[in-house]
């Protein structure tokens, strides 16, 4: 469509780089300049020179590994049994501290162990808190995902009824999603208290009092929980939105002809409105994954990471890291790593949810 | 029979719209305590969380906690900052946006399918990943003002805008809106002698209210709200906007009307906006699904 009338590349580059350019120099740029970063030592402020370290950034973050530990024998070759009949293990830090028979464990603690017999099965790494940040991150997405768009679909068929009055529960459906993020997590933590807070008071309500009360946000079981059901309620109106404006570009005469066939109304959704909303739901997945990947906000204001870590994840870890301790690199590299997850979650989603 | 069908109708009407009730109360509630705590005195608001007083406005209700939050933090400072980094960044990106995507459209130049599959591959690339090198960035960039050339654009009005002005889903917006013109029209202005920018101007950009809407929306929504980059690189009060202001209140813990107070004051423009502008919000949102 090369016409003489619209050809210009003086025109064309002038409009267009501005606006490109920008792009380019604070999108682009930055995010190769992450790669490089992740493989020097740079850090915010210093006074010594960049070096290139190679995949040390990387090596120090990742690295995990599985210990096998046999219990303590006596002299006789018995197993040694604390009073509880529990056999005894030798501590972690003999294999990891100091010992010259097992230099790839140096320096590195443990995550958590299981038995396999006797013998204890210790996981340990070298960045303990950072792995504890991927599973947080990995289980929130796997939660939320779900959740989210099956939520925000159920809410969609919901609205998509007519009725009189129906733009007025939409309205409200979708105003948390105009409320920032950061004001949610400061009220919720509020609601989430264990003394006062409005959640223990409705859940006892709702129960008779047999509801006991408890600090969601301070007790490692619960936090993430909490912050998962707080993200859910502020974006589900997004999503149902989203679903909607699906919904309605499905032709109503397929519903009608569903209709003239007698079809129930699991039917209708099974055959007639699920399969006009494959595009939808690709958009609506990849969309909620992204965002859940770089969850950030909620846990610097509810919990910062506590208790023990149980609500760190990968941006919080970039964060207190790249800026809190000025330590660019190893930001850099938790940022590569986290977008290589996100690439690589939205690829496996494209693949399973192709046009086949 | 027919008495039975139609109580049936109405029973039926009624639960549908108990369902679509108790769903608003779950999205509606904590919005309303936050509302009616920030008019309480903190040991009323306490024992009131145990009933449903919490919320209503019943009790000692008055400003009080309005005052000593205006007190505790200079909230129109970063109101005012929030409202000129928002303001300034919507109206260039819109702008700036519109103008790439006008190019990508309308003109054919040498580059131009390349540097459009630059913007969109861009979609993919969550901001929270470059953050942390954009930080390193921008401590160094050089800056021309009164005082010559300087380095470093940390604590600046223009470190909070600059850098989040062009986005590829704004020009990706544009550019799907401008796709469904009639190109016919740019063809014959362009036969009658008309510059590309009065084509901009005069020809395409009244034809785009609806695409401008929806790319200013979503534009201050995403400005007003953000967090991450203002905490990073913003450290002095002058320039701080509201939402890292918020953080004066994170260690005080017993002054929770206070506390109720400022995310009144800071969450009540936008709930207005979106109040007023309702159709024009949800159609913006439905706008980027439909052709994803």
């Amino acid at each position: 469509m090369a016409s003489k009338l619209t050809t210009s590349n003086r025109a064309g580059w002038g409009f267009a780089l501005p606006g490109f350019g920008l792009i380019m120099l604070f999108i682009v740029i930055p995010f190769f300049f992450a790669f490089y970063l992740s493989l020097t030592n740079q850090r915010l402020i210093s006074p010594n020179p960049t070096e290139f370290v190679g995949l040390s950034n990387y090596d120090r973050l990742l690295s995990i590994s599985v210990l096998s530990i046999e219990p303590e024998t006596d002299d006789a070759g018995q197993v040694v049994r604390d009073d509880a009949g529990e056999a005894q293990y030798p501590r972690v830090r003999t294999f990891t501290r100091n010992n010259p028979d097992y230099p790839q464990y140096a320096g590195m603690r443990e995550w958590f162990r299981w038995h396999w017999g006797e013998t204890a099965k210790v996981v340990v790494a070298t960045d303990v808190v950072f792995w504890k940040s991927l599973r947080n991150t990995l289980m929130f997405v796997l939660v939320v995902a779900p959740v989210q768009g099956g939520l925000a679909l159920c809410l969609a068929l919901l609205i998509n009824q007519r009725l009189r009055g129906i733009n007025f529960y939409r309205a409200i459906y979708f105003m948390p999603v105009v409320v920032s993020i950061v004001v949610v997590s400061l009220l919720f933590r509020f609601i989430y208290d264990g003394n006062d807070g409005l959640l223990n008071n409705i859940l006892g309500f709702l129960s008779f009092g047999l509801f006991e009360g408890r600090d969601w946000l301070g007790s490692e079981g619960t936090a993430l929980g909490a912050i998962m059901g707080m993200s859910v309620w502020q974006a589900v109106g997004f999503h149902m939105v989203i679903w909607l404006s699906g919904l309605q570009t499905i032709s109503p005469t397929l519903y009608e002809a569903s209709s003239i066939e007698g079809a129930s109304k699991w039917q209708t959704f099974r055959y007639v409105t699920w399969p006009g909303l494959r595009n939808t739901a690709v958009l609506v997945l990849i969309v909620i994954t992204m965002q859940a990947f770089a969850l950030f906000a909620q846990v610097d204001v509810m919990t910062r990471g506590g208790p023990l870590d149980s609500t760190t994840t990968i941006v919080f870890q970039a964060v207190e890291r790249g800026y809190g301790k000025q330590d660019i690199s190893g930001g850099s590299a938790i940022s590569v790593i986290l977008f290589v997850l996100v690439l690589s979650i939205s690829l496996i989603q494209r693949f399973l949810t192709r046009e086949r | 029979m027919a008495t039975i069908n139609a109580d049936n109708r109405g029973l039926r009407l009624a639960v549908r719209y108990l369902v679509l009730t108790l769903i608003a109360i779950i999205f509606v509630f904590p919005l309303v305590f936050m509302v009616m705590s920030s008019l309480k005195p903190d040991l009323q608001l306490l024992r009131d969380t145990s009933s449903i007083r919490a919320f209503l406005p019943v009790g000692d209700i008055s400003f009080d906690n309005y005052a000593s939050a205006f007190e505790r933090v200079p909230v129109m400072k970063f109101m005012f900052n929030s409202l000129v980094v928002t303001g300034t960044t919507v109206i260039m990106s819109l702008l700036l946006c519109s103008l790439a995507a006008f190019s990508f459209v309308f003109l054919n130049w040498s580059g131009r399918n390349v540097a459009l599959s630059i913007i969109i591959a861009t979609l993919i690339i969550p901001f929270e990943t470059i953050a942390i090198p954009l930080l390193l960035f921008v401590s160094k960039l050089p800056w021309i003002g009164m005082e010559g050339m300087t380095f470093g654009w940390l604590d600046t009005y223009r470190v909070q805008i600059i850098p989040l002005i062009a986005d590829g889903l704004t020009i990706f917006l544009f550019v799907q809106y401008f796709r469904d013109l009639p190109r016919e029209l740019i063809e014959a202005s362009r036969v009658e002698g008309a510059s590309w920018w009065q084509i901009y101007t005069r020809v395409v950009m009244p034809l785009s209210g609806p695409v401008l809407a929806t790319a200013a929306i979503l534009k201050f929504l995403a400005m007003y709200n953000q967090y991450l980059w203002p905490l990073m690189v913003v450290q002095q009060e002058t320039y701080r906007p509201v939402m890292v202001g918020l953080q004066y209140f994170f260690q005080l813990n017993t002054a929770w009307g206070e506390i109720m107070a400022y995310l009144t004051i800071i969450t009540i423009p936008v709930l207005a906006f979106y109040l007023v502008l309702q159709r024009a919000f949800i159609a913006s949102i439905a706008s980027t699904g439909v052709k994803g």
